[in-house]
């Protein structure tokens, strides 16, 4: 019996959750359907951020890139294929990228790592824009345009998706080995782990939900060109929003994408010309002051030991 | 032909002067203080913005205002290490955080600069003219405000790889870049030297900003691509190594300059193929012993 006490307490908020996302669109009106679906895309790059860097504390700075594939991928297959088959190929074509670029930079540790994937988006992003310039003799693209109500379905199936991969990694094997690659690669291979091999996995699964996301978000922008494509400036948002959620436990990340993104969402719309000066500021205040992340100063709070 | 490969030759010497000096200062703030300062374009362009101004509003000579400028990052470097990265440092268990931490909040500082300058300076280009005329050199016409640029580039590249290698003040932040803790019981004061180090940064990309404003375009947003082309240099050179950004900084000055007259728009695209590439193959600094 306390067993089951336990699990429904346990489930019983996620669940609710999603039952009022999923019955949201009879209940809101269109403004907020926008700015909830922009909220599910920050969860879901956030997350999905957070599955490959956050236990092994390689910091990857090429979320925009892999969007940005998804975006394009949205952009020409639009038209010939059905949406779902693009979105899945969004994913599926960001996870290859993600396989190469993971198998290109096995040699980088740690901090190189970072940079080199700050590299990666303008490398990618100054190729794209002289391929549509020279060869495609165009700059942007137009996407296919759907309904607010499809792209929110669309983006809450992908969420689900995203955290229950990430949750349950977490608790499993694969959730130990990245880790304990975190905690020291050497000792992890001595041990007897390929880390090679589980680092280019997860760091494609990771691009594999960002794919799908920017296959989905392109369809909201209607048009699309690298500038948009690969902002950089997406490459640090979801390291910002883990940051500032605490990535201790799963909750953290999507508590930090939501509340971060209802933030700059308020800022937008009441200091249009100071907004992201605003964030700025936030960006600081929070890398000063909340190391842990609201997850940290739940557990202070608390008075529970701080963790990873 | 010879025409053309003097322009070539000139215009490298050029663009390498200016990226060494960049990165130089971007070498100071990542391979001395630890600090990998996204926003070190937007020091390059606070400088750039200052020349202009102090050109169009009390009518400075803009290398006068290299005197101003320099003294004037180097103030607001030294009170941005002081305050937040030595709190960063302080409050960080070990020093892999901090650079992950100090990257961060340097990002921060990038949209804070970036988005003052936008709003006082409005995002249009601004130009001034300073000495734009040509100077004939072995039939060849060459602006004026180019070849100053170059010479004044060179100078304060030489001075201050000078100030480096032979002042007291340069041996202490050898010493620092080679072994902090080695440095400290030597008696230097490791955390002045790293502000120091940080400030000396900043002074670099202002002096490059106004050299720059002397003959092209300015924008609040042309921070940017500085900042990457001084990480590739960063790279190339190697972290810590002084002389390898100022070789590095030479030899991408000649690589986009040569790319630049053969396809402009891959310019870009070429530095960061050499980017990744360098840094998949020779991940230390292809100049690193």
């Amino acid at each position: 019996m306390g067993n089951t006490t336990a699990f429904m307490k346990k489930w019983l908020f996620p669940f609710l959750l999603i039952l009022l996302l999923a019955t949201l669109p009879f209940y809101t009106g269109p403004y907020m359907m926008v700015s909830i679906t922009s909220i599910l895309m920050y969860v879901c790059l956030t997350v999905s951020w957070v599955i490959f860097c956050a236990p092994t504390r390689y910091m990857s700075l090429a979320t925009a890139t892999f969007f940005g594939v998804g975006m394009y991928t949205s952009a020409v297959l639009g038209e010939i294929l059905p949406f779902a088959v693009v979105v899945a190929c969004g994913g599926f074509i960001s996870f290859l990228i993600g396989l190469l670029t993971g198998f290109i930079c096995l040699r980088l540790k740690g901090f190189y790592f970072a940079i080199f994937t700050f590299g990666l988006n303008e490398l990618v992003r100054h190729s794209v824009l002289w391929w549509e310039a020279n060869v495609s003799g165009t700059v942007g693209r137009w996407v296919i345009i759907l309904e607010s109500m499809t792209i929110y379905y669309y983006m809450l199936v992908i969420v689900l998706l995203t955290v229950l991969v990430a949750y349950f990694l977490r608790r499993s094997r694969f959730g130990l080995i990245l880790f304990s690659i975190g905690e020291s690669e050497e000792a992890a291979a001595h041990i007897g782990i390929d880390v090679t091999r589980y680092r280019i996995i997860f760091f494609a699964i990771s691009c594999f939900f960002m794919g799908m996301a920017g296959a989905v978000m392109a369809t909201k922008w209607a048009y699309i060109d690298p500038r948009i494509a690969f902002n950089p400036i997406l490459n640090f948002t979801p390291v910002l929003m883990a940051l500032f959620g605490g990535v201790g436990e799963i909750y953290g990340p999507i508590l930090g994408a939501s509340l971060l993104t209802a933030i700059s969402e308020v800022l937008l719309s009441r200091f249009p010309y100071y907004y992201m000066l605003l964030y700025g500021i936030i960006f600081i205040i929070v890398i000063s002051f909340l190391p842990g992340g609201l997850v940290g100063l739940a557990r202070k709070w608390r008075k529970e030991p701080l963790k990873n | 032909m010879i025409k053309l490969v003097l322009d070539v030759i000139i215009t490298s010497l050029i663009m390498g002067g200016i990226y060494s000096l960049i990165a130089i200062g971007l070498n100071l703030q990542y391979g001395v203080a630890r600090v990998l300062n996204v926003s070190h374009g937007e020091f390059v362009m606070v400088g750039a913005f200052i020349t202009f101004w102090a050109y169009k509003l009390i009518g400075i000579n803009p290398l006068i205002s290299l005197a101003i400028c320099g003294p004037m990052l180097f103030v607001i470097g030294l009170f941005a290490y002081r305050t937040l990265f030595h709190y960063l440092r302080k409050s960080s268990e070990s020093i892999d955080v901090f650079e992950g931490r100090s990257m961060l909040a340097s990002f921060g500082i990038l949209y804070i600069i970036q988005n003052i300058a936008l709003l006082w300076w409005g995002p249009n280009v601004k130009m001034y003219t300073f000495l734009n005329f040509p100077i004939k050199f072995f039939g060849l016409a060459l602006e004026a405000n180019r070849l100053v640029a170059l010479l004044f580039t060179l100078v304060v590249v030489l001075v201050f790889y000078l100030f480096i290698l032979h002042s007291n003040i340069g041996k202490a932040i050898r010493a620092a870049a080679q072994n902090e803790a080695s440095a400290q019981l030597l008696g230097i004061n490791v955390h002045r030297v790293l502000a120091l180090c940080f400030g000396l940064g900043a002074l670099l990309a202002g002096l490059a900003g106004s050299i720059i404003s002397m003959m092209q375009e300015i924008t609040p947003l042309m921070g940017f691509p500085y900042l990457i082309i001084a990480m590739i240099v960063l790279v190339l050179g190697g972290a810590g190594n002084i002389l390898g950004s100022l070789v590095g900084g030479l030899i991408l000055g000649a690589v986009t300059t040569i790319v630049l007259y053969w396809e402009p728009g891959l310019s870009l695209v070429v530095s960061y193929a050499i980017f990744a590439l360098i840094l998949i193959i020779r991940p230390q600094g292809v100049l690193a012993r």
